[in-house]
């Protein structure tokens, strides 16, 4: 998704200074998601993949209302659904909206070795790109929530950008749109996060769960899209969030010390290569003599 | 509903029962989520099955699907137990304080009154009013003679004189001189004139309701409405809601508490609200189970107010516009009375017939709204029938269709299936999908010489010849002529949809219809234009009410739908003047509301309840106005709410009898002293002139005035009390009277299709049908993306009926019932539990009633080709005529 006007922050890949880096800094955009009051109808599934108009795919019935296992590369927006029974025997069917959290730290943008791939707009968005996406998928290694998928045919990973192309032109995100109970909320993250404390107090207060909370969490240094969930210490319950998610350490080493280390190694190897240059010349290859395939090739008789 | 969906945003409590919000109206749900996260107000669910609504609650119960009435019977059990009902609301704004004629029965046999076990009808003169004056001076004294005549005296000799005068038979059948209907709307069939052609043959004048009702304010007199219904609930125990609904007995006290915790210590501030939908209709009991609801309303004071009242969600974007609209086979436009050929000879008679007459305590008034129905029938006469509706000529009343038994749903599909019926119009529906017992009404389909379709896709209807089991040799023999016409979507038509709030909204058309596809209105009117012409050229029977229908539209073979909306409001046909104001409207000018309607043949008015809604300044259905002054969500300027865009009905009940407001932070409506008139942010459901010192009752569709709490004569068909009766296919026997297990009036339907199962034979699970969030009826499996949602069909069962019978999710099993099978994968889930029903445990299962044998899915060999409605069985509730879509039985076993 190419947004040419929002300002970028974060770039991966890139060697040097961010471009337009200085510029107005724009107010950092949140979406807020009220668990508690999720009703499950997937107006906002739907509401994706019509204004990205994402093409459908075959589903299968799986024992849940759930439209399919995980997000896919061309299902950015799936709501999980979960049987979950409270400690005085009572259920709760726990709905989470999941997508892309939009990580202040994202571990896509740290792993992807793609000059301008992936980028992080000041907002705090974070896109794909896929024209300079390579397929790598090292993306996919450093989500801690499993987001990035890819595309086996046109090798390219894809994920929910948040509707940056809406955002930029001052308008909510399509799922926002759709939502018909009012659980989504799209705002600046300051005031998301007053929001979501004062709902999470009420159901403290009001509804009975004692442990309700907001999901914001500080492993990835805050996240774009947060939660109110009725039991925070338990995110798990709700289709596997993760307690406390972080940058794979792989991604840290590899995109950190170990990039230098790296780097060391590679001037070795040029060093070693230019030596031997000199030391040998250059390799060379023996004639090729005539073979059946060449003749395939050309068309001419076997 | 009485209220509306942005109303429910005002509410303290709700009860969300027989309906599922959040997956079938999901967008309306949003104000009762607004009224969880503003107003902290509590939500209690009940329902078969936890729900997605039941996942928001703050109190879920599991209810066995048809036990409704053993429930809300027992709530009301509670609140009149533990003194938490709205005191002054029920002795003044309620019939709570009628005395009841001598000789009514309470059913604790499970028989009211003049049941006649042959016709299985009640003569129903003891379902009536004592006339007289105040007793309640002498109650005390009555009290201790009388007591022990009524209901659970173990008193044998009183006994046995109560049964000696339960039937008087001189009495001259039933009483349909009344409207019994009271609310508009919302399904009320209201001494419908079926039942009526059943008994009125005998001799003599229908019993009517007294003019001067016999009464007693301190609601102690042994035979008042409350004592009677005091005693008629006192059966519904905890215990017996237990053993029927399987709800244990602490769940269901706790829901009681929340529930009438709104009346603690008589307080009158907060407001509880009923939200249901036809989870409650689709029952042998239905129509009884809404007005259980609806007079725990009343007893709790909860009727007329904002963020209270009694709340049918309507299962399409229109289903309210067509039963105003005379969606059912017994009402014409406005909720009058379809007339019949025994008792409505002439206009006159038919007028005696269906206006109710005054029936209060003499110092009371009573507005008796409904005495205004001559003029809302002469003036829909004029709309049908223009210049031939005369006064000579009884206003044409001779050409409307009188009907002389029922023509219900499934009485049209078993007329089929018995060769009366030869052909089907079938347009905005999917009639073999519907059901119930589809099986039976493919068989009827095959039967028929033609059948029209119009729809935007081919449907199981359309090809009922090639449903499943059919061979190529049996498709041969199928003489049936199928036309399937296309039409076009709702996208592609102007037109106003009234929603389930009672408001019209005028939508534009977004696109014109593709290819040959046309709109309803072009296809309806080609084909009455040309059996006009038929009529003209070769005559017929009866030509007069063909020939003679008014069609004043400027393109006769494709009338606009403003047009006609402005047919349905209504126009002046001379210049009339308001004697009051001296206002004049002139020949051919928009009424501009149902106040103006003659009964002299200047006014034409299609629905009189629409009167107004397109007035001279223009559509008011069209209007888009977003301000709210008063907060309450009123939107005055907001298309246009029935009636005379009220958006709460009867809310003078929201004030006290001096006419303040209950609540000082809801004001609707009140007195104000020194303009002499009732006022308010909402238009007042009232005679505005009434002074509060006159005592007109707020309900002033009755012709009591007060809200029924005991439904007299023919207002019901089985019963003045709503009684709990078992679903036809039961797992137990009625712990309340095993021996008058199901409703005494129903009647089963008797070709050989018609089957019925039991226990006994192996139909031991409970099985209900539903509809999911992500589909739209039979309709939205020919759309990629909802495929896409949910692209199976499924069984839900509990994960102890899976373990029993040794099968997993995911796994395909079968459904029986006694009429047909159903092939699914199981949805094991923990969502519907196993339940304890009068000691014996029983299963419960939910089947979505979406997939068939035409769709996407479909198309390419996804499922079984089983529609859900192959086993569901063709009984009726006895009022509404609603097949019972839910609580019947089947067995379970692996496909």
């Amino acid at each position: 998704m190419s947004q040419s006007t929002l300002e970028i922050r974060a770039i991966s890949g890139h060697p040097g200074t961010v471009p337009g880096k200085g510029a107005t800094r724009e107010s950092e955009v949140c979406k807020l998601i009220d668990v508690s009051t999720c009703i499950g109808c997937k107006a906002c599934e739907v509401a994706c993949l019509e204004w990205n108009g994402l093409t459908f795919t075959d589903t299968v019935f799986n024992n849940s209302y759930q439209t399919m296992p995980e997000t896919t590369w061309n299902f950015f927006n799936l709501i999980k659904f979960n049987e979950h029974e409270r400690d005085d025997g009572s259920l709760m069917l726990l709905m989470r909206k999941d997508q892309c959290m939009h990580c202040e730290d994202p571990g896509c943008l740290a792993a992807c070795p793609a000059d301008a791939a992936i980028v992080q707009y000041t907002n705090g968005i974070v896109d794909f790109q896929q024209d300079h996406c390579i397929g790598c998928g090292y993306c996919i290694t450093g989500c801690p929530f499993n987001i990035p998928k890819f595309n086996p045919k046109t090798k390219k990973v894809f994920k929910c950008t948040l509707c940056s192309d809406r955002v930029n032109e001052g308008l909510e995100p399509a799922c926002i749109k759709a939502c018909p109970t009012g659980c989504l909320h799209f705002g600046t993250k300051p005031e998301m996060k007053e929001l979501a404390e004062t709902r999470a107090k009420q159901l403290r207060e009001q509804s009975g769960f004692k442990d309700a909370g907001v999901y914001d969490p500080p492993g990835v240094s805050g996240t774009h899209v947060i939660y109110v969930l009725h039991d925070a210490s338990n995110p798990e319950a709700y289709g596997g969030l993760p307690k406390d998610p972080h940058i794979p350490w792989s991604v840290k080493l590899w995109k950190g010390p170990l990039k230098w280390v790296g780097n060391l190694a590679m001037m070795g190897g040029l060093v070693g290569l230019a030596l031997h240059y000199t030391r040998f010349g250059p390799k060379r290859t023996p004639k090729r003599t005539k073979t059946e395939k060449d003749e395939k090739e050309k068309g001419g008789p076997i | 509903m009485t209220n509306g969906w942005v109303d429910i945003k005002n509410t303290d409590m709700m009860l969300i029962m027989g309906g599922n919000p959040a997956e079938c109206h999901p967008c309306g749900f949003k104000w009762a989520i607004e009224a969880k996260r503003n107003r902290n107000a509590k939500m209690i669910v009940v329902d078969p099955r936890f729900t997605r609504t039941a996942s928001t609650a703050d109190l879920f119960l599991q209810i066995r699907a048809g036990t409704d009435i053993a429930f809300l019977g027992g709530l009301i059990r509670y609140a009149i137990e533990n003194n938490r009902i709205a005191k002054e609301y029920v002795a003044h704004y309620t019939n709570a304080a009628f005395i009841i004629k001598e000789g009514f029965r309470l059913p604790d046999d499970g028989l009211f009154s003049g049941f006649d076990p042959a016709t299985q009808v009640y003569d129903k003169s003891t379902w009536n009013y004592q006339e007289g004056g105040d007793l309640s001076g002498v109650a005390a004294s009555a009290a201790a003679a009388t007591a022990a005549a009524l209901g659970h005296s173990r008193d044998g000799k009183a006994e046995a004189k109560l049964h000696n005068s339960q039937v008087n038979p001189q009495s001259g059948g039933e009483g349909n001189a009344t409207n019994g209907g009271g609310g508009m709307g919302q399904g009320h069939q209201a001494g419908g004139p079926v039942g009526a052609v059943a008994t009125e043959t005998k001799a003599g004048a229908p019993p009517a309701l007294p003019p001067n009702v016999a009464y007693d304010l301190t609601l102690q007199h042994p035979r008042c409405v409350f004592q009677l219904l005091k005693q008629q609930y006192s059966r519904y125990t905890p215990e017996m809601v237990e053993r029927i609904t399987g709800i244990p007995r602490d769940q269901f006290l706790k829901a009681a508490e929340l529930f009438t915790s709104v009346r603690k210590d008589g307080d009158m501030k907060k407001a509880a609200t009923v939200i249901y939908a036809v989870g409650w209709t689709q029952h042998t009991n239905g129509t009884q189970i809404i007005r259980t609801a609806a007079m725990m309303q009343l007893l709790l004071g909860n009727v007329g107010r904002a963020g209270g009242g009694v709340n049918a969600m309507r299962g399409h974007s229109n289903i309210q516009g067509a039963t105003d609209l005379a969606g059912i086979f017994d009402i014409l436009p406005g909720y009058l009375k379809v007339p019949n050929p025994t008792t409505d000879k002439d206009f006159k008679s038919y007028i005696e017939r269906s206006t109710p007459k005054t029936s209060k305590p003499t110092p009371w008034d009573s507005f008796n709204y409904w005495s205004n129905t001559p003029k809302f029938a002469v003036s829909f006469l004029k709309a049908m029938y223009g210049d031939t509706a005369k006064k000579e000529n009884d206003w044409a009343f001779q050409y409307l269709p009188k009907i002389d038994r029922n023509y219900g749903w499934v009485h049209i599909w078993d007329d089929m299936y018995r060769g009366t019926i030869k052909g089907l119009l079938d347009f905005g529906m999917n009639g073999v999908m519907i059901g119930p017992d589809s099986k039976k009404n493919i068989a009827a389909l095959k039967k028929a010489e033609w059948l029209v379709v119009g729809e935007l896709y081919p449907d199981e209807t359309s090809e009922f010849w090639k449903s499943p089991g059919i061979t190529t040799d049996e498709m041969r023999n199928i003489k049936t002529t199928v036309y399937r016409l296309p039409c076009a979507g709702f996208a592609e038509k102007d037109g106003t949809f009234v929603n389930s709030a009672r408001w019209l909204q005028w939508k534009n058309a977004a696109m014109p219809p593709p290819g040959q596809a046309k709109v309803d209105q072009e296809i309806l009117a080609r084909i009455f234009l040309k059996v006009r012409e038929l009529y003209k050229k070769d005559g017929g029977q009866f030509p007069n009410p063909i020939l003679n229908l008014s069609w004043q539209y400027t393109d006769p073979y494709n009338p606009s739908l403003a047009e006609v909306a402005k047919e349905i409001s209504g126009k002046a046909l001379a210049d009339i003047t308001d004697p009051k104001t001296g206002q004049t409207i002139k020949a051919g000018q928009q009424l501009p509301g149902y106040a103006w309607l003659k009964d002299d043949g200047t006014t034409a008015c299609g629905n009189w309840l629409y009167s107004g809604s397109w007035t001279e300044a223009g559509s008011q259905s069209a209007r888009r106005g977003t301000e709210d002054p008063s907060g309450l969500g009123i939107y005055p300027n907001w298309g246009f709410s029935w009636p005379a865009n009220r958006r709460v009905m009867y809310n003078r009940a929201s004030c006290d009898l001096q006419g303040k407001p209950w609540d000082s932070d809801r004001k609707q409506v009140w007195w104000n002293e020194s303009a002499q008139k009732w006022v308010g942010v909402d238009v007042p459901d009232f005679n505005p002139d009434s002074h509060p010192k006159d005592h007109m009752g707020p309900f002033i569709m009755n012709p009591e005035g007060v809200g029924r709490l005991f439904g007299p004569l023919g207002a019901f068909a089985d019963g003045p009390f709503p009684e709990f009766y078992e679903p036809i296919e039961s797992p137990i026997k009625n712990p309340l009277h095993p021996d008058q297990s199901n409703n005494p009036v129903v009647k089963k339907m008797t070709t050989p299709l018609d089957k019925y199962g039991t226990s006994e034979e192996g139909f031991n699970v409970v099985c209900t049908t539903y509809r999911l969030t992500e589909h739209y009826h039979y309709w939205t499996k020919n759309n990629p993306v909802n495929v896409q949602l949910i692209p199976e069909p499924f069984v839900e069962i509990s994960v102890e009926l899976a373990n029993e019978m040794g099968f997993k999710g995911g796994e395909k099993i079968k459904v029986t019932s006694a009429r047909s099978q159903y092939i699914a994968k199981a949805f094991v889930t923990r969502r519907i539990k196993p339940m304890m029903i009068d000691g014996k445990k029983v299963y419960q299962i939910g089947i979505p009633i979406h997939q068939g044998y035409r769709g996407i899915a479909e198309d390419e060999g996804k499922n079984a080709h089983t529609p859900a409605n192959l086993l569901t069985p063709t009984v009726v509730d006895p009022n509404a005529y609603t097949p019972e879509f839910k609580g019947f039985l089947v067995k379970v076993e692996k496909a």
